[in-house]
């Protein structure tokens, strides 16, 4: 065993250690496992936001974007920093509901704020479709940084199966304490990690940041601004609005929002996050480094930039500590990805198919769900090829066809009902899922758009047919649902 | 609404808006092709915009509301 995987190692143990540990003197209820009895503080909800954030997409992805499509990259922290300044307005509102009702999950909200259960199985099934990929991002990335980190000694296959174990393991013993735990010691380490990399990779190969993108310039101008096509501005403002959008409503964001102990707590950390989102210019700094220090990795072996280069600089031991840095971004995200999967699952179709089944039975249930989807994941991990990147998109463009619904649940009296907002989530997801599948564009019908309109992501322009069904069905059906309607508004006196 | 959360606007317009504007590489400012800095530049606005927002919002007046 060589001293990086030794390293990789001890860290993997201590964060099965604090992840079982994390449940000491906790009674665990439905509501302990899946929110944390809604105890959580600012600290905790702020490493488990950020959690969500720094995955290990943006450890690999993040540079590896920056080394292959250059400033293009800029679209993650952009969406993120917006996405929290959205949610000093938005998720108080959604805690509030939450509590006051006693949910737990992002389909019972759903299901309560349009009172219907298949609102909420259909946001279930949705969530899980968009979570999945997600999941099998962060062990296909985690078997990346171990199997480079370890210099070979464990295949990439042999290190998601193992962190799949780990985490499913803790998640299922402590649920989101687990998670909150584990969310400490990555926190740190990526911290220090990412800060001493990003200065210390430009420094080292051309004595400083702004001569490292000086000599970037030289070479390759085109990476350090926007494209005119493809990859352009309006690429950028719609899938920066897009994403900024969909990023609450990813189900496990909206669970740790639940966890909170107060709106307050949710609004103080939105102040503070953003200002976390510029940890990730550290990242750019090691992927632009990476441009003129490792040229030509193609394609996806761009993700491989930042430990190759990392690999090429350091002694074992400090590859060791990147190696540990990057799979505890894995193993927290993945955490509560499993979690907000499981409990939504459980909540709108074991519940309402099983109605008298107890506490002890639902979290019977909910375990039995983290296995089944840690296996799924773990057998996509092992088969799946190119067709992840494309999954990744559709992950977002799916849950953002919630947007409507949730937005227009927000004010004391909806304008639209259960039937627009089904009508208009089905025909959003139909026309993303063909149009990644079949790869059509704007274009594809009309040839002579120009490259402002074409470059716009599928996701809003699906989003605009959603708004627009869900508005017609929701007119079309008004006398159906006037009963309901009432019965919401009684509902939401505050 | 309350008024002061109307602010919460300027981070999506001034970034967003002015993209067109700022998508270039010189002047670095900071080490930072301009662009780059443009981004880094509106997290920190948007923390500070937050921080107003927050100390002015009626909303966090007396005790953490249920």
């Amino acid at each position: 065993m060589n001293i990086s995987l030794l390293i990789i190692s001890i860290f993997l143990v201590l964060a099965l250690y604090l992840g079982i540990k994390a449940r000491k003197g906790k009674d665990m209820d439905m509501e302990q496992f899946a929110v944390g009895g809604r105890g959580f503080g600012t600290f905790f909800i702020f490493l488990l936001i950020a959690g969500e954030i720094y995955t290990t997409f943006t450890f690999l992805g993040g540079s590896g974007w920056a080394y292959s499509k250059g400033a293009a990259a800029y679209y993650v922290p952009a969406y993120i920093f917006l996405a929290y300044v959205l949610s000093y307005w938005l998720v108080p509102k959604i805690w509030r509901y939450s509590k006051r009702h006693s949910i737990i999950s992002q389909p019972e909200y759903f299901a309560s704020k349009y009172k219907s259960r298949s609102m909420g199985m259909i946001v279930a099934v949705l969530g899980s479709l968009a979570l999945v990929p997600y999941i099998v991002i962060q062990l296909k990335g985690l078997g990346i940084i171990v199997s480079e980190a370890s210099y070979g000694a464990i295949s990439p296959v042999a290190a998601s199966v193992i962190g799949a174990v780990v985490v499913t393991t803790y998640v299922m013993i402590s649920g989101i304490h687990g998670s909150a735990w584990t969310a400490i010691l990555k926190d740190f380490m990526i911290l220090v990690v990412v800060i001493f990399l990003g200065i210390y990779i430009p420094v080292h190969y051309f004595g400083g940041i702004q001569p490292m993108f000086e000599t970037v310039q030289a070479a390759k101008p085109e990476m350090l601004v926007l494209a005119d096509q493809g990859l352009s501005q309006s690429w950028f403002v719609s899938t920066v609005l897009l994403n900024a959008l969909g990023f609450y409503l990813l189900p496990q964001t909206f669970m740790v929002v639940l966890s909170s102990n107060g709106e307050r707590t949710l609004r103080k950390n939105a102040i503070a996050l953003p200002l976390y989102t510029l940890l990730l210019l550290f990242v750019f700094f090691i992927g632009f480094t990476a441009i003129m220090g490792i040229p030509g990795l193609q394609g996806a072996d761009g993700d491989l930039s930042l430990l190759r280069l990392a690999i090429q600089t350091f002694d074992p031991w400090v590859i060791g500590v990147i190696g540990a840095a990057g799979l505890l971004t894995a193993l927290v995200p993945a955490s509560v990805m499993l979690m907000a999967a499981s409990v939504g699952l459980t909540n709108s179709f074991f519940k309402v198919l099983v109605p008298a089944a107890t506490e002890t039975h639902q979290l019977i249930v909910s375990r039995i769900i983290i296995i089944g989807i840690s296996i799924i994941a773990l057998i996509v991990t092992v088969t799946g090829g190119e067709a992840l990147a494309i999954l990744n998109i559709m992950s977002y463009s799916l849950i953002t066809q919630l947007a409507p619904s949730l937005f227009c649940s927000l004010p004391k009296t909806n304008i639209i009902n259960k039937y627009g907002a089904m009508a208009g989530i089905l025909a959003g997801v139909l026309i993303v899922l063909y149009s990644t599948i079949a790869d059509v564009k704007v274009a594809t019908f009309l040839p002579n758009t120009p490259h402002v309109i074409n470059d716009i992501s599928t996701g809003v322009i699906a989003l605009l047919i959603n708004i627009l069904v869900t508005f017609i069905v929701s007119a079309l059906t008004k006398h159906i649902s006037m009963q309901q309607t009432e019965m919401n508004d009684l509902d939401k006196i505050s | 609404m309350d008024a002061i959360k109307l602010l919460l606007f300027v981070p999506f317009i001034g970034f967003l808006g002015f993209l067109p504007y700022a998508n270039k590489i010189e002047p670095y400012i900071l080490g930072m092709p301009f662009l780059l800095f443009w981004v880094a530049f509106w997290m920190v606005m948007a923390s500070i915009i937050l921080m107003i927002v927050y100390k002015f919002d009626p909303d966090n007046k007396g005790s953490d509301s249920e």
